[in-house]
């Protein structure tokens, strides 16, 4: 781009860098008028009379084409065993843009891995939904569910902790199965 | 029943019917702009404290319960008397100008009351009908100005002198359009303009065509409805006029706006599309028992509600027009063709009969032949000279030598 100095200096209306477009003239159909009138209503009638594209939202469910990529309430994955599949890296938490994500790692009562999280939570009022958690997780741990009537009576209650992370997986592990089994062996810690 | 009672009977049930109409008028709106955009509209408000949804009926009522409950909050830079007319005088204009309209024909006496004929209009044979809602129209481009004007703020200001000078434009056009129908007519009355129509069976449309497109722009512009919605713009041009207001006494200008639109649909259809007259239907007489009137009524109605509907779809169909193109087809489309249609009309009146005669066509069936083609070669003469093209874009011709960026 010319900077402003260089643009009084240099830039006349003669300047050869200047394309200069001429505006098409309109037909004598476009100049009168009529076939834009006419044009103008079919289109609004058409779209008058055809079938609604709205969902009745509590009633009826929004159908989600995708849900494995349908960025929606976070879980947090149990593996095999029902224990919680992360391994408190805080690889998440790093890569969350709003710093949403909270995690007090702790060492782990189990054999297969270092750590664990003792607490883990997401404030999901301040969430964006990008989806860089998911992302970051080495072992597949967080995911983003297609749930997406969030709703809640105080800001405290949108600030889920682990169990309720926990408990989003135990309700959309079937509509939703575990995206990968990348690092199945080391996260879900089967004795490897 | 004194007239005075009847009177004002008459007016408790136009104000009643005219408020109820533009606040369900507001929700019909909505559920066109929805269906027109694919998607369904208001369809939930219905009996308060229930589950009863009643399509969305009830959506009126919630408007008019949020509206009255806002804060009423005053800016503290506006000038607060004028802040506090310009609704007002916006409204009563709206409103004052329905005395004069006939809402059906004249009735007979029932057994209750009544001792002359009943005529359903406020201030009914008003002889200079025409001239009363012209007059008192114009009244409300002075609540555009003063309310923008008291709002102390300039983009208020800015929308007050495009509205202003739109409306004040469109009122030429207006006027000329209706010029030709009173000629043909010989009356200022509303009621004899419909009689005329039903007696001969030609509505206006018919015969003076030109005529008729030239007052159905004026009156989309007038009524500041797309594509000629500069006053507002609510998109694009920071409200315009009412950027200040709120509560109540935008609400008074919200509704003045539907009154408006009410007005240009009640006129379109009382000089041009017949009034209460349909063929075969409503007979022709001026004074009739109570069954046909109320015929009449409902036919008056419907036509009306026919044209708000197109007022309505209208708004989704076509692009805002810039203000320069609005002006232009003001001045160089508008004003020309209603004046050509003026001298084409009175032309006709005076040397119809004697035109007509050679080729063995009605006075009627002449004219709108005459009407039909003027209205083809004004449409063609225009668009090949194309007054309103004129590109705002800069152009290298013009500007070689121009020394504007220093
Ligand atoms: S979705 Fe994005 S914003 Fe939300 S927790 Fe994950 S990384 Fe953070
Ligand atoms: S959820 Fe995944 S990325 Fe986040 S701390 Fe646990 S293992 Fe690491």
């Amino acid at each position: 781009m010319l900077t402003h100095a260089t643009q009084r200096t240099t830039m006349k209306s003669d300047d050869r860098n200047i394309n200069w477009v001429q505006e098409p003239r309109l037909g004598l159909a476009g100049r009168s008028y009529l076939l834009l009138f006419v044009q103008g209503l079919t289109t609004t009638l058409r779209h008058f009379f055809s079938r609604k594209k709205t969902v009745q939202s509590p009633e009826q469910r929004h159908e989600i084409p995708d849900p494995s990529i349908y960025r929606g309430v976070h879980r947090l994955n149990r593996d095999q065993r029902g224990r919680v599949k992360c391994v408190a890296c805080f690889l998440c938490a790093t890569a969350c843009p709003a710093n949403c994500i909270d995690i007090v790692a702790a060492e782990s009562p189990w054999t297969d891995r270092e750590k664990y999280p003792q607490s883990f939570t997401i404030d999901e009022l301040r969430c964006i939904f990008c989806g860089m958690c998911e992302e970051a997780c080495p072992v597949d741990a967080i995911e983003l569910t297609s749930l997406y009537d969030l709703s809640g009576k105080s800001r405290e209650e949108m600030v889920f902790d682990k169990e309720k992370l926990l408990s989003v997986y135990d309700r959309t592990k079937d509509a939703k199965p575990m995206r990968t089994s990348r690092g199945e062996g080391r996260g879900a810690g089967d004795g490897e | 029943m004194p007239p005075v009672l009847e009177s004002l009977l008459k007016i408790a049930v136009l104000v009643g019917g005219l408020m109820t109409a533009a606040a369900y008028l507001v929700l019909v709106e909505r559920w066109i702009a929805a269906w027109v955009q694919d998607r369904l509209g208001p369809n939930r408000v219905g009996v308060p404290l229930t589950k009863i949804r009643l399509f969305g009926l009830g959506q009126p009522v919630a408007d008019g319960v949020k509206f009255l409950t806002k804060g009423e909050f005053t800016p503290g830079q506006v000038d607060k008397i004028l802040y506090f007319v310009a609704p007002v005088a916006i409204f009563v204009a709206a409103m004052a100008a329905f005395a004069v309209v006939p809402l059906g024909s004249v009735v007979l006496p029932a057994s209750w009351g009544f001792d002359g004929p009943v005529r359903l209009a406020v201030a009914p044979g008003l002889d200079v009908g025409m001239l009363y809602i012209f007059a008192v129209g114009s009244v409300a481009v002075y609540g555009v100005v003063l309310g923008g004007w008291a709002s102390n703020n300039k983009y208020s200001f800015f929308g007050a002198v495009r509205s202003s000078a739109q409306l004040i434009s469109y009122e030429l056009p207006l006027g000329l359009g209706i010029l030709g129908v009173i000629l043909a007519t010989g009356s200022l009355r509303l009621d004899n303009i419909i009689v005329e129509q039903a007696r001969s069976g030609t509505w206006n449309v018919f015969v003076q065509p030109l005529g008729f497109v030239v007052f159905c722009v004026a009156a989309f512009a007038e009524a500041g409805r797309l594509p000629f919605d500069l006053p507002e713009a609510e998109q694009e041009l920071v409200g315009g006029y009412h950027t200040e207001y709120l509560g109540v006494k935008l609400m008074l200008f919200m509704v003045s706006e539907f009154l408006h639109m009410i007005l240009a649909a009640f006129l379109i259809v009382i000089l041009f599309l017949g009034g209460w007259h349909f063929w075969g239907l409503t007979g022709s007489a001026e004074a009739v028992s109570w069954p046909v009137a109320l015929l009449r009524v409902v036919v008056l109605l419907a036509k009306v509600m026919g044209v708000i509907l197109f007022f309505m779809l209208a708004r989704w169909s076509w692009p805002r027009f810039r203000y320069d193109q609005l002006m232009e087809v003001a001045w160089k489309v508008m004003i020309p063709w209603g004046l050509i249609n003026v001298v084409v009309v009175a032309t006709w009146m005076e040397y119809g009969v004697q035109l007509a005669r050679p080729w063995n066509l009605s006075a009627a069936q002449g004219m709108a032949i005459v009407g039909w083609g003027v209205l083809l070669l004004c449409w063609l003469a225009t668009t090949i000279i194309d007054p309103t093209a004129s590109g705002n874009r800069p152009r290298r011709d013009l500007s070689v030598n121009d020394n504007c960026s220093e």
